[in-house]
C-alpha cells in the first residue's frame, strides 16, 4: 500500500519541511501520494503535483481548513488512511500537534521525530533530548510517523506532474475557534533551514544587546537563534528558540553567544556541521561540541568579530 | 469547574543520561528523578486557576509504577487537593497512557485536563492529542498562556512561526509549554500537609484497557560524538579558520 504524506502549506505555497517530509515518504515506500488540507489552496496543491516523488496529490478544501487546526484535519485524513500503510509528516508544530489525533483514531502507536528510515517498519529516533538513538520497530498495521525534517534532505520541487484528485471535506468541529496567528515576519533566512545560524544565550543580557548578533547574522545572510534562558527573560521571540523543546536546526555554521551549553539546547543544534562557541566561562558545556571555542567577553568579541568580516573581500552567500 | 492534571516521572532534566551496555535503554538505577518539567507547568496552571475562583477542584493523576507516586506527592505539595495513582509495571506507550487517562477522565469527569506538552524522556509529544482525538474535545498544545473564561477558554500557542491563539469550549484538553508560568517550590509545611491528602490507587489492569505495546524497542546506543574542537587565542584566528579551515564563511 501506498504512503500518504501530509503536505503543510499557509494556503498559498507550501512550506520548505514539505519538501523534507516527501523525501522521508518516499524511503519508506515510492508510492508516495499526498494531501493537502485548506482553503483557496489550489497553487500550493499545483506545487505539491510538482513533486517529483508525489505519486497523486488529494485536495481538500473547506472554510475550516484555512487555520490548520488539528480537530478539523484529522477527521479527514482518518477516513483516507484506509488505502495508505503509512502516514507522514514533519515533525514541526504543525505535525506535533496533528499526528498523534490521527493515530489516536486510528488506534495506532505513533513514532514521533524519526531521524533515519531503516526499513518499512523500522525507524531511528533520538530520545532524551538526542542524548540516546532508539531503533523503533512499528508493529501496527497502519504506521503514524513523523520525521525530523532536518534529518532529511529536501526531494525535488520541479519535474513532476502528479494527478490532482478532489476529497470531499469533512464537518467541522464546531468547538475549536481559530482567533489569531502572529506570525514575526522577517526577510532573514528561516530558522530551520538557515545555512548559518547565530544564536544568543543568556550572556546577551538583555533584549537591546541582540543587535550585536542581528549585525552579525546580516552580514552573513544568516538566521537568529537562543537558547530557553534568552526566550524567557524576554531578550527575544520564541520562534528563535533552539533546543529540546524548540527547534532542531543543522546549519552548516552555528554561532553559539553566551550560551552555557544545558544539554536542553544542545539536542537542537549538535548536529551543525561547524560549531562555534562565543563564552567567557572556559569550563561552560558548549565548548564541549565547538569546533572552535573563544574563550572571551562576548560584548568585545562581537564588534570585533564584525570588523573582521568587513575585512573579509567575500563572503559566502 | 474541576481540573485533571496528568504528571510523568522522568530521570531529572540535569542528569547527563547514560546508556546501557547492552542496548536495552538508558540507566536508571540510582539516578535522580523527578516530574516531567512541563507537567509541573500543568500543575501550577491548575493551581493559579484555583486560587483565582476559577476551579473548585484540582486531581493529580499519574500512571506508572510504585515509585511514580512521588510525582503526584509533589502535586499535592504545590497545591492538588487529591492524587490518583494508576500502578503499571513497565514502560507504556502514549496511546496506552492515554487510554488510560480515557477511563479516568470518564470516572473523574473534569472540565480540562492539563498536562506538559513533552515528556523529556522519550520526546513523544503525543498523550494529550491522543487523550482529546479519543474523548474527542478540543486541544490546545504548546500552550503557553491560558485565559478562562465562561465555558471556554482562549489559549495562546507557541507555534513555529510565532503565536497562535485559540479558543476552545470546555471541556477540553491543554499541553503546557515551559513558558506558561513558573512553577512554584513546595514550602515544608506544605510537604507535610501533602502527606495526609488522599491518593487513590487504582490498577490499569482493572481499567479494561488494552495496554500491550504495539512498537518494539529494538535497541539504544549512544549518538555518534562530535570529534573534539580546538580553542582559538583570539577573533582574527577565529574568523581566518572559519574562512580558510571550516570554508563556512
Amino acid at each position: 500500500m501506498a504512503v500518504l504524506l501530509i503536505a503543510e502549506h499557509n494556503n498559498k505555497e507550501l512550506r520548505p519541511f514539505t519538501l523534507n517530509a516527501a523525501t522521508a515518504a518516499s524511503q519508506i515506500d515510492s508510492d508516495v501520494h499526498a494531501v493537502i488540507i485548506g482553503q483557496n489552496s489550489a497553487d500550493a496543491a499545483k506545487q505539491l503535483s510538482e513533486l517529483p516523488v508525489v505519486k497523486k496529490v488529494l485536495s481538500v478544501e473547506g472554510a475550516h481548513y484555512e487555520n490548520f487546526t488539528a480537530e478539523n484535519f484529522a477527521p479527514v485524513i482518518v477516513k483516507l488512511a484506509e488505502n495508505y500503510s503509512h502516514i507522514v509528516c514533519s515533525a514541526n508544530t504543525f505535525g506535533k500537534n496533528l499526528m498523534p489525533r490521527i493515530a489516536a483514531h486510528l488506534d495506532t502507536s505513533q513514532v514521533s521525530d524519526i531521524i533515519k528510515v531503516i526499513s518499512p517498519d523500522t525507524f531511528l529516533r533520538p530520545i532524551y533530548a538526542g542524548n540516546a538513538f532508539a531503533t523503533i520497530k512499528s508493529n501496527d498495521a497502519k504506521k503514524c510517523i513523523t520525521i525530523r525534517p532536518t534529518s532529511f534532505d529536501p526531494c525535488e520541487s520541479t519535474g513532476g506532474s502528479a494527478p490532482i484528485e478532489k476529497v470531499d471535506a469533512s464537518e467541522e468541529f464546531s468547538n475549536t475557534k481559530f482567533i489569531k496567528r502572529e506570525e514575526i515576519k522577517s526577510d532573514r533566512p528561516e530558522l530551520g533551514t538557515a545555512r548559518i545560524v547565530v544564536s544568543g544565550g543568556r550572556g546577551m543580557q538583555s533584549g537591546d544587546n541582540f543587535k550585536l548578533i542581528t549585525e552579525i547574522a546580516d552580514k552573513l545572510g544568516a538566521a537568529i537563534g537562543a537558547s530557553r534562558a534568552a526566550v524567557d527573560a524576554g531578550y527575544i521571540s520564541n520562534d528563535h528558540q533552539v533546543g529540546q523543546t524548540g527547534k532542531v536546526v543543522v546549519p552548516d555554521l552555528y554561532i553559539a553567544v553566551g550560551i552555557s551549553g544545558a544539554i536542553q539546547h544542545l539536542a537542537g543544534m549538535k548536529e551543525s556541521k561547524v560549531i562555534v562557541a562565543i563564552n567567557k566561562d572556559g569550563e561552560a558545556p558548549i565548548f564541549s561540541v565547538a569546533d572552535y571555542g573563544l574563550e572571551a567577553d562576548l560584548f568585545e568579541a562581537l564588534p570585533q568579530f564584525m570588523e573582521e568580516l568587513n575585512k573579509l573581500n567575500t563572503i559566502q552567500k | 469547574m474541576k481540573i485533571l492534571v496528568a504528571v510523568k516521572r522522568v530521570i531529572d532534566y540535569n542528569v547527563q543520561i547514560r546508556v546501557k551496555e547492552d542496548g536495552t535503554g538508558v540507566v536508571t538505577d540510582n539516578v535522580k528523578m523527578s516530574t516531567n518539567p512541563p507537567d509541573d507547568n500543568a500543575i501550577e496552571e491548575a493551581v493559579k486557576i484555583k486560587e483565582a475562583g476559577k476551579a473548585t477542584e484540582v486531581v493529580a493523576v499519574t500512571v506508572g509504577e510504585e515509585k511514580a507516586q512521588e510525582t503526584v506527592r509533589k502535586a499535592l505539595a504545590v497545591g492538588a487537593d487529591r492524587g490518583i495513582h494508576v500502578k503499571v509495571d513497565g514502560i507504556l506507550e502514549p496511546l496506552a497512557v492515554s487510554k488510560i487517562l480515557q477511563k479516568i477522565v470518564d470516572k473523574e469527569k473534569p472540565d480540562l485536563v492539563f498536562m506538559g506538552k513533552q515528556a523529556i524522556d522519550d520526546d513523544c509529544n503525543q498523550t494529550g492529542q491522543m487523550l482529546s482525538a479519543l474523548l474527542n474535545w478540543p486541544q490546545a498544545t504548546f500552550a503557553s498562556k491560558i485565559d478562562v473564561k465562561e465555558n471556554k477558554l482562549e489559549v495562546t500557542r507557541e507555534i513555529d512561526e510565532g503565536l497562535e491563539t485559540i479558543e476552545i469550549n470546555v471541556p477540553a484538553i491543554v499541553t503546557c509549554d515551559l513558558r506558561l508560568n513558573e512553577p512554584r517550590y513546595a514550602s515544608l509545611p506544605n510537604i507535610m500537609k501533602a502527606k495526609k491528602k488522599p491518593i487513590e490507587e487504582i490498577a490499569a489492569s482493572d481499567l479494561g484497557v488494552d495496554v500491550s505495546p504495539r512498537l518494539e524497542q529494538l535497541k539504544v546506543e549512544e549518538p555518534p560524538k562530535r570529534k573534539a574542537g580546538i580553542k582559538v587565542a583570539n577573533v582574527a584566528e577565529l574568523v581566518q579558520k572559519l574562512k580558510n579551515e571550516a570554508k563556512v564563511i
